[in-house]
């Protein structure tokens, strides 16, 4: 009610000056005000799956600060002309931390960081930053790395399904770190990946499930929203693998493991960072080791054996001995694209468009 | 005492311009009880749903912004409408207009000159024009119902503009990430409106509305139009061109959507990327025959309903709601305003039962 | 592909299919009666998060299917007030119909999120159930296949060869007409109007308990749409919305099984597009064809009724 009061208070005072909002005063925080932060959502909090994930991410915030935070989030934001005024009403809103969590809110959060230099803008998965604007990725290829060891171990068949969604390079880097490490098991392993073109229909992922299974695959990776797929598994009797969340109450006897995203910790420490006035622009892409992502409980599918060799490749990727794409390499036409004793850099994994020996797509 | 409801004689004029505040009125009332219930504060909900855009100079450009391309679409769609020609499909449309526009802003990307937006113009009215010709096409030579083939061909063209971004016209300094480059100045809207986003679309849109209400006014093919809607068998004794009303409406509406397209990607996003337009081909419908179908009350349906979505967004953001319970009162809202039409043509009396009931 | 592989992906069509048949069929007699109801969507999320809900909380997926019936119809129910009682527009109606029931299937499902449910059960008939391929391609699916498809052919018969279907038809062909021989125009169509909601909240409960036995927000992911095109496709006749929700249907998924199949060297998004151009072709066949009917849309399809007085 007060803040109601204060904004009439306002409009009454300065009618002619009720401009000055928009371009946005910035208050100094006093140190009873609570930090505000906001949050740019492109699907509905109850898709669970990726802006699930963010909001979880959202609520640990939350649990850890109280109320030295004060958090807000606006979710279904269409990527497209709608993202810039969002961000920008959060921006004079007072937010002074804005997490945008979609690929598409990359040049809109840009232009609203233009404004309000004096606000923090978190974009995710993008790779353009500003003083005031830093982004942050997951290394999920380091999961699926996991997540092909045991896709080529566990399958009898040697095909593997991977519904997928777009083929932006982060789709394509999960599909190759899957059939790269399913191959170092079982070198004729073949990954089947049928787009459906959208992040999130169930019933489609669902039917891309049955078409994979009916042409011979075993195990479902999915890089889709919902957990349609593993209950199709469930059903089929074959394994499979959760994405975003643990989905294991959707399929108790096909889940293997889930990819889980876990945003909580780093949405804390950009917090934490802005509470002690020490944020600055970082461009972060961090994986198994700094926690970006975790692997649900291995399933009793998976043997004692092969859950210590899980172990071991996570252990390896952590302590930097073993990297994902590591050469030797070869494209889908044979051809050597990295060389043995070398590594694709990142610059080359973030713009990643060709397939690894070993997928059908 | 019962109610009766009887036709009145003639449309009531006094009721036509108040029954959009009759409308909110209610809404107003309902809403208080709804987000009671919700538990938010009714007084102050209502505020930030209704009134909070217009508090800053920023929020009221916002609502120019958003309603611009639905008063455009909805435009033309109000003149198929009239003639019985059901377009659903101006969001397919829209999509390859902006396809196109953008088209023309990539491939001049490294010129800078005056005459790139006109072309860019061309190149979108004639896309969103070109798209509406197959349902025109197959309506008019096979008689296929174009109910069917504008729907669908709107999935196809959010699909085809996949293919593009994701291929041709992707940046080539972006990663392989699914946009295009940035448009130049040259082939970005002016501003009109400093320090918003308030671009000449606007001032398009509402002359289109305005040249809208002269041609169905006042032309004969505006003539012909209602005619055929109001009266088929009359046109079809008048000797109107059927088919030729068809290709007009559905090309007409094609174009606007296509012009709409081209300015949200040279106004507000400026460059393409996979998903353009916010469902502004659909929302347009209802901004179409909220307006009555006229082209004046078009402008002030479109402003409405944008500022039902923007209520809605502040609605999360100040008071923390979810977007469910936004929509259902963005629902709410338009189901009163839909409803009071009926104030407009009927009119309630109080009867004793003994003489007649209802 | 083997004879299993077709069977398989027969069985899969027929699931995709179904939301979209039990969906269609009831918009079709609505639209019969010559009410145009854009709230499908809206319709088909209340009823998926209706009977989701209420299969949790009771344990009966009967009582599930039951409650998604009622919750369509109150849907229903909603937009014939104001379109036939209040005569507000019935295309924009439809749409705030649609916008409405997102928002309450979100709101009533809020706590739904990743609770699991177990999948509707097939009614295996002992015998008939295990025999080769006709067993599962017939006799092995659940009660809402079986009603879809026996709405059908009850509506086909209903519309064609009773009273009631014929004044049904003579309301939304001409209501003036209708209403001066003496029928009640607007009960009529209420009656219609609520069928639509009835199967629309059958098609959710499909979805949430049979084809992804889930509570996601939006999960009809446009099917709602794409059975408001299948009326047109159908030139409003029953067995045709059958044949069109089969036909988008097994497109949907033949191109799927194309994919699955290896790398054909066509983009996904143009296999993806089959399904929508698929329909478009085969109603420019059917409609230009020698086969083709005289039958258009009811002619007094969207427009309210006002009795003179």
């Amino acid at each position: 009610m007060i803040r109601r009061i204060d904004r009439r208070t306002f409009l009454a005072g300065s009618a002619a000056a009720g401009l000055t909002l928009a371009a946005g005063p910035f208050h100094k925080a006093s140190a009873a005000d609570p930090l505000k932060i906001g949050f740019v959502y492109v699907g509905p909090i109850g898709d669970f799956g990726w802006t699930h994930g963010h909001d979880l991410g959202r609520k640990a915030v939350e649990a850890k600060f109280g109320d030295m935070v004060k958090t807000t989030y606006v979710e279904n934001v269409a990527e497209g002309p709608d993202a810039e005024r969002v961000i920008r009403k959060l921006a004079a809103d007072g937010n002074k931390l804005i997490f945008t969590t979609s690929f598409g809110y990359m040049e809109p959060t840009l232009k609203v960081a233009k404004t309000f230099k004096n606000t923090y803008f978190e974009h995710a998965t993008g790779f353009k930053t500003a003083p005031n604007v830093s982004v942050y990725s997951s290394r999920f290829y380091e999961g699926r790395a996991v997540v092909g060891h045991l896709a080529g171990s566990l399958s009898k068949t040697g095909k593997i399904g991977y519904i997928a969604s777009v083929p932006i390079p982060e789709v394509v880097r999960g599909i190759n770190a899957t059939a790269i490490a399913a191959r170092k098991v079982n070198p004729e392993a073949e990954v089947k990946v049928v787009w459906i073109n959208s992040w999130y229909d169930p019933g489609k992922e669902g039917d891309a499930a049955k078409a994979l299974i009916d042409q011979g695959v075993d195990f479902m990776t999915q890089h889709t929203d919902s957990p349609a797929p593993l209950q199709i598994a469930e059903q089929r009797g074959i394994l499979g693998v959760g994405q975003a969340s643990d989905m294991k109450a959707f399929a108790p006897t096909a889940q293997v493991t889930a990819i889980v995203d876990e945003w909580g910790p780093y949405y804390i420490e950009r917090a934490q960072a802005v509470l002690d006035g020490t944020w600055a622009t970082a461009n972060t892409w961090h994986g198994l080791k700094e926690g970006f992502l975790s692997l649900a409980p291995y399933s009793d599918a998976v043997s004692e054996t092969l859950a210590a060799e899980c172990e071991a490749i996570k252990a390896g990727i952590i302590d930097g001995s073993l990297h994902p794409f590591a050469g030797p390499i070869k494209d889908q036409k044979g051809e050597v694209k990295v060389a043995e004793g070398s590594a694709l850099a990142d610059g080359d994994l973030l713009g990643m468009d060709w397939y690894v020996e070993g997928v059908s797509a | 005492m019962a109610l009766k409801i009887e036709a009145r004689r003639q449309i009531s004029t006094r009721m036509l311009y108040l029954t959009p505040f009759i409308a909110v009125a209610a809404t107003v009332v309902a809403g208080f009880f709804v987000f009671m219930i919700l538990g938010s504060d009714p007084v102050e909900s209502l505020y930030v749903f209704f009134l909070s855009p217009f508090e800053t100079k920023y929020g009221f450009s916002e609502l120019c912004v958003k309603a611009a391309p639905l008063i455009m679409i909805a435009i033309g769609l109000a003149l198929g409408y009239r003639a019985n020609i059901w377009n659903i499909g101006a969001e397919g449309q829209l999509t390859v207009g902006a396809v196109c526009g953008g088209a023309v802003a990539l491939a001049f990307w490294d010129e800078a000159g005056i005459y790139i937006l006109p072309l860019m113009a061309l190149a979108g009215l004639a896309g969103g024009a070109l798209y509406a010709a197959i349902p025109a096409f197959l309506k008019t030579r096979f008689n296929v119902n174009e109910i069917l083939t504008s729907l669908m061909l709107t999935y196809v063209a959010t699909l085809f503009l996949s293919v593009l971004v994701f291929g041709p016209l992707k940046d080539p300094q972006g990663y392989n990430f699914p946009q295009s480059r940035m448009f130049t100045d040259s082939a970005t809207l002016p501003i009109i409106w400093e320090e918003t986003r308030l671009h000449l679309g606007f001032v398009v849109a509402l002359a289109i509305a305005v040249a809208g209400w002269v041609l169905l006014s006042r032309s004969i093919i505006g003539f012909q139009i209602r005619t055929l809607g109001s009266a088929p068998a009359a046109a079809r004794y008048a000797g109107f061109d059927r088919t030729r009303l068809t290709w007009f409406c559905l090309m007409l509406t094609g174009a606007l959507a296509g012009l709409a397209g081209t300015f949200e990607v040279s106004g507000p996003i400026g460059q393409l990327v996979p998903n353009i337009s916010p469902g502004y081909g659909f929302t347009a419908i209802i901004v179409a025959f909220l307006g009555r179908l006229h082209p004046l009350g078009i402008i002030g349906s479109g402003m409405l309903m944008a500022l039902s979505y923007m209520g809605g967004e502040n609605a999360q953001i100040n008071l923390g709601l979810p977007q469910a319970v936004t929509g259902v009162f963005q629902g709410m809202l338009l189901f009163f305003l839909l409803a009071s039409d009926f104030l407009v043509r009927y009119r309630v009396r109080v009867v004793k039962p003994a003489v007649e009931g209802i | 592909m083997g004879l299993d592989t077709i069977l398989a992906m027969l069985l899969t069509v027929i699931a995709a299919a179904t939301p979209l048949l039990l969906a269609a069929i009831g918009e079709l007699v609505s639209e019969k009666a010559g009410v145009l109801n854009l709230g499908v969507e809206g319709m088909m999320l209340v009823g998926a998060v209706i009977a989701f809900a209420t299969t949790v909380g009771t344990g009966s997926p009967a009582l599930g299917i039951l409650a998604a019936m009622i919750g369509g119809m109150v849907m229903a129910l909603a937009f014939g007030v104001l379109t036939l009682t209040l005569m507000a527009n019935q295309v924009a109606t439809g749409l705030a119909l649609t916008i409405f029931g997102i928002g309450l299937s979100s709101l009533i499902g809020a706590d739904y999120i990743g609770t699991p449910v177990d999948k509707l059960a097939s009614l295996s008939i002992p015998g008939l159930s295990d025999l080769p391929v006709i067993g599962p391609l017939i006799f092995g699916h659940d009660i809402l296949v079986y009603l879809s498809v026996a709405i059908t052919v009850a509506v086909a018969w209903f519309l064609k060869k009773t009273r009631a279907g014929l004044i049904l038809r003579a309301v939304g062909e001409s209501d003036l007409s209708a209403h001066s021989i003496g029928y009640d125009v607007i009960r009529v169509r209420y009656f219609a109007v609520l069928f639509g909601g009835l199967t629309a909240g059958l098609a959710g409960a499909y979805l949430s308990l049979s084809y992804t036995p889930m509570w996601v927000e939006g999960m009809t992911a446009g099917r709602g749409w794409i059975a408001l095109a299948l009326v047109a496709f159908a030139s409003w006749r029953p067995w045709r919305v059958l044949g069109g929700a089969y036909i988008f249907g097994g497109v949907t998924i033949l191109q799927l099984y194309l994919q699955g199949g290896g790398d054909i060297g066509i983009p996904a998004q143009v296999m993806n597009m089959l399904p929508y151009l698929a329909t478009i072709i085969v109603l420019t066949v059917i409609s230009a064809g020698p086969w083709r009917g005289r039958l258009d849309a009811p002619a007094c399809l969207g427009k309210p009724f006002r009795p003179a007085s």
